[in-house]
């Protein structure tokens, strides 16, 4: 484990790559982020990173509470919410999947297997709001990123980055091959539920048709009220 | 009781203190790219120094007051004029109902600031008014403003005179007299890199810079090794490394993770000269401790209160009448 302090308000934890780690950092930053002192954490693939008021608090005191939460915390159940998101794999929507079957000399129905049968782990959430950054893919499907980033990839897009699979809750410039398109809001944008996914959650991904697709977007624009 | 946007300018947004307890959901912070600036608009004008106010990059807006406040203007000069008189930078300013406040193009700097006395009405998105980025949110607060936009204000003030005083430009000088060195602590993959030609070299802020991040140009930093990053947390002034050796220092509106290398992180009380930085003004890096950082973090912090100290006591004589 590695502490460092890498600005004057945040101390960053460092762990030894291990593919479990996520339910350990989640457990650590509920605890944290219940102290008074501290004013938010942010998790990464190993890391945690915590922001405090160093006029307040000194580096000091933080690294003790740090080490000394890390090394109090066993693995604890933490609370996960499995979702079921229904993705549109027409061409229409998923603008690289032709280069997806492609590049792995498969069909489209076996793409559509292959997504959609993990259970997929939302490790945490960056990049941009609500994006999560899943582990779980089948690496039959990884694929690299695209040379030329587009400018704007529709909200709701699914793509493919090398070995992880996304989803884009806005639309944003971004590099993953688009396979698909789901039409549910990922940004509910509520105090105690700014994005539909948090750390910890589940997702599994299941196929829906165009006349699907449009009907469940009328009824996520009905929800959120536009 | 409204102001008007007749004109929108390049990029002016709304921004307070930030949107803070939310990065972990992936939503930037935010708030105003010279956070001095934004403050000092706000005490002069007897505002918590943390309250919404209107941020301008390069080309400022004209706005129309339908109803008579007290701004405050300060940052880069943008040439303010009301009803085509010029409007004194830094200190408290009686605007009527039906003025006319223009800004034009920037002169020194990059971003200035409006304060209205008694704030911004405005619903709050995620517990913060400054404008939120990708995540396509409706009306005001999610995009940059735009002729037609008409932002209600909390209050209307009038004082029976004008007033004749501000506060020294001396406060301001790092926006005329650009830094030509940047303060930065050591980074979270300092040790990635070879320090020593990242700080001999003469970088400038390409024009493809903006509030999600500056792009430098200079001599490239090479990596001593070649390594991959697992994504982890970045913050404003974390100074990135892509693998074209050329920096990219994520700004206000960037994102709370990243997977770019980080060889060091902008000094908090420096950030705001980083802001003000125009493209092509050259600058270099010098290396602080993360001690030295929060010693000057905590001067800073005591000057801000001490000015707001003192304004807050002239605030006290004056005679309002606020409706």
């Amino acid at each position: 484990m590695r502490l460092q302090s890498i600005s004057e308000n945040t101390i960053m934890m460092t762990l030894p790559n291990n593919p479990d780690l996520s339910t350990y950092l989640i457990a650590v930053k509920h605890h944290l982020d219940n102290q008074a002192f501290i004013l938010e954490t942010v998790i990464g693939y190993r890391t945690i990173t915590v922001y405090f008021n160093p006029l307040q608090v000194t580096h000091q005191e933080i690294l003790t509470f740090i080490t000394a939460t890390w090394e109090q915390k066993q693995a604890e159940q933490i609370h996960s919410t499995l979702h079921h998101i229904p993705v549109c794999y027409d061409k229409a929507f998923g603008i690289d999947i032709e280069h997806v079957m492609k590049e792995h000399q498969l069909s489209l129905q076996k793409i559509i297997a292959l997504h959609t049968t993990p259970t997929y782990n939302v490790s945490f959430l960056g990049f941009s709001p609500g994006f999560p950054f899943l582990t779980g893919m089948n690496q039959h499907l990884a694929t690299p990123r695209k040379n030329n980033p587009r400018l704007e990839v529709p909200k709701g897009s699914v793509g493919i980055a090398g070995g992880q699979t996304g989803i884009y809750p806005s639309t944003s410039p971004g590099g993953w091959q688009i396979i698909g398109r789901t039409p549910i809001n990922l940004l509910p944008l509520d105090a105690d539920r700014p994005t539909l996914l948090v750390p910890g959650d589940q997702i599994r991904f299941y196929p829906i048709n165009k006349t699907e697709f449009e009907q469940l977007q009328k009824e996520e624009r009905i929800k959120n009220g536009n | 009781m409204a102001i008007e946007i007749i004109e929108e300018g390049l990029h002016t947004t709304i921004q307070d203190q930030g949107r803070l307890g939310f990065q972990s959901y992936g939503f930037p912070v935010s708030g105003p790219m010279d956070d001095f600036a934004a403050r000092m608009a706000n005490i002069l004008v007897d505002n918590n120094p943390d309250e919404a106010v209107i941020e301008m990059s390069f080309i400022g807006p004209t706005i129309i007051f339908h109803q008579n406040t007290i701004i405050a203007i300060t940052g880069g000069n943008m040439s303010a004029n009301l009803n085509e008189q010029p409007v004194v930078l830094a200190q408290p300013v009686q605007v009527k109902k039906n003025d006319i406040l223009q800004f034009r193009t920037v002169k020194t700097g990059g971003f200035g600031y409006l304060a209205i006395k008694g704030g911004l009405d405005l619903p709050e998105i995620l517990g913060s008014h400054s404008t939120i980025v990708r995540a396509d949110v409706k009306g005001v607060l999610g995009r940059k403003l735009s002729v037609g936009d008409t932002i209600p204000l909390s209050h209307s003030y009038t004082t029976g005179y004008q007033l004749n005083w501000g506060i020294t430009p001396d406060l301001f000088t790092y926006i005329e007299q650009p830094a030509k060195t940047i303060r930065y602590i050591e980074g979270a993959q300092y040790d990635w890199f070879e320090p020593n030609s990242f700080e001999q070299t003469e970088w400038i802020a390409t024009t493809q810079s903006n509030r999600m991040g500056y792009r430098l140009e200079g001599n490239p930093i090479k990596q001593r090794k070649d390594q991959q990053l697992l994504t982890e947390a970045t913050t404003f002034g974390s100074i990135q490394v892509p693998s074209n050796g050329q920096p990219i220092i994520l700004m206000a509106d960037g994102q709370p993770t990243g997977g770019y290398p980080k060889i060091g992180q902008v000094a908090e009380v420096d950030l705001n000269k980083v802001s003000q930085l125009r493209p092509g003004q050259p600058f270099r890096f010098k290396k602080i401790t993360i001690d030295k950082a929060i010693t000057l973090l905590a001067r800073r912090e005591r000057l801000i209160r001490t000015i707001q100290y003192f304004v807050h006591e002239k605030w006290g004589g004056i005679k309002l009448c606020q409706k």
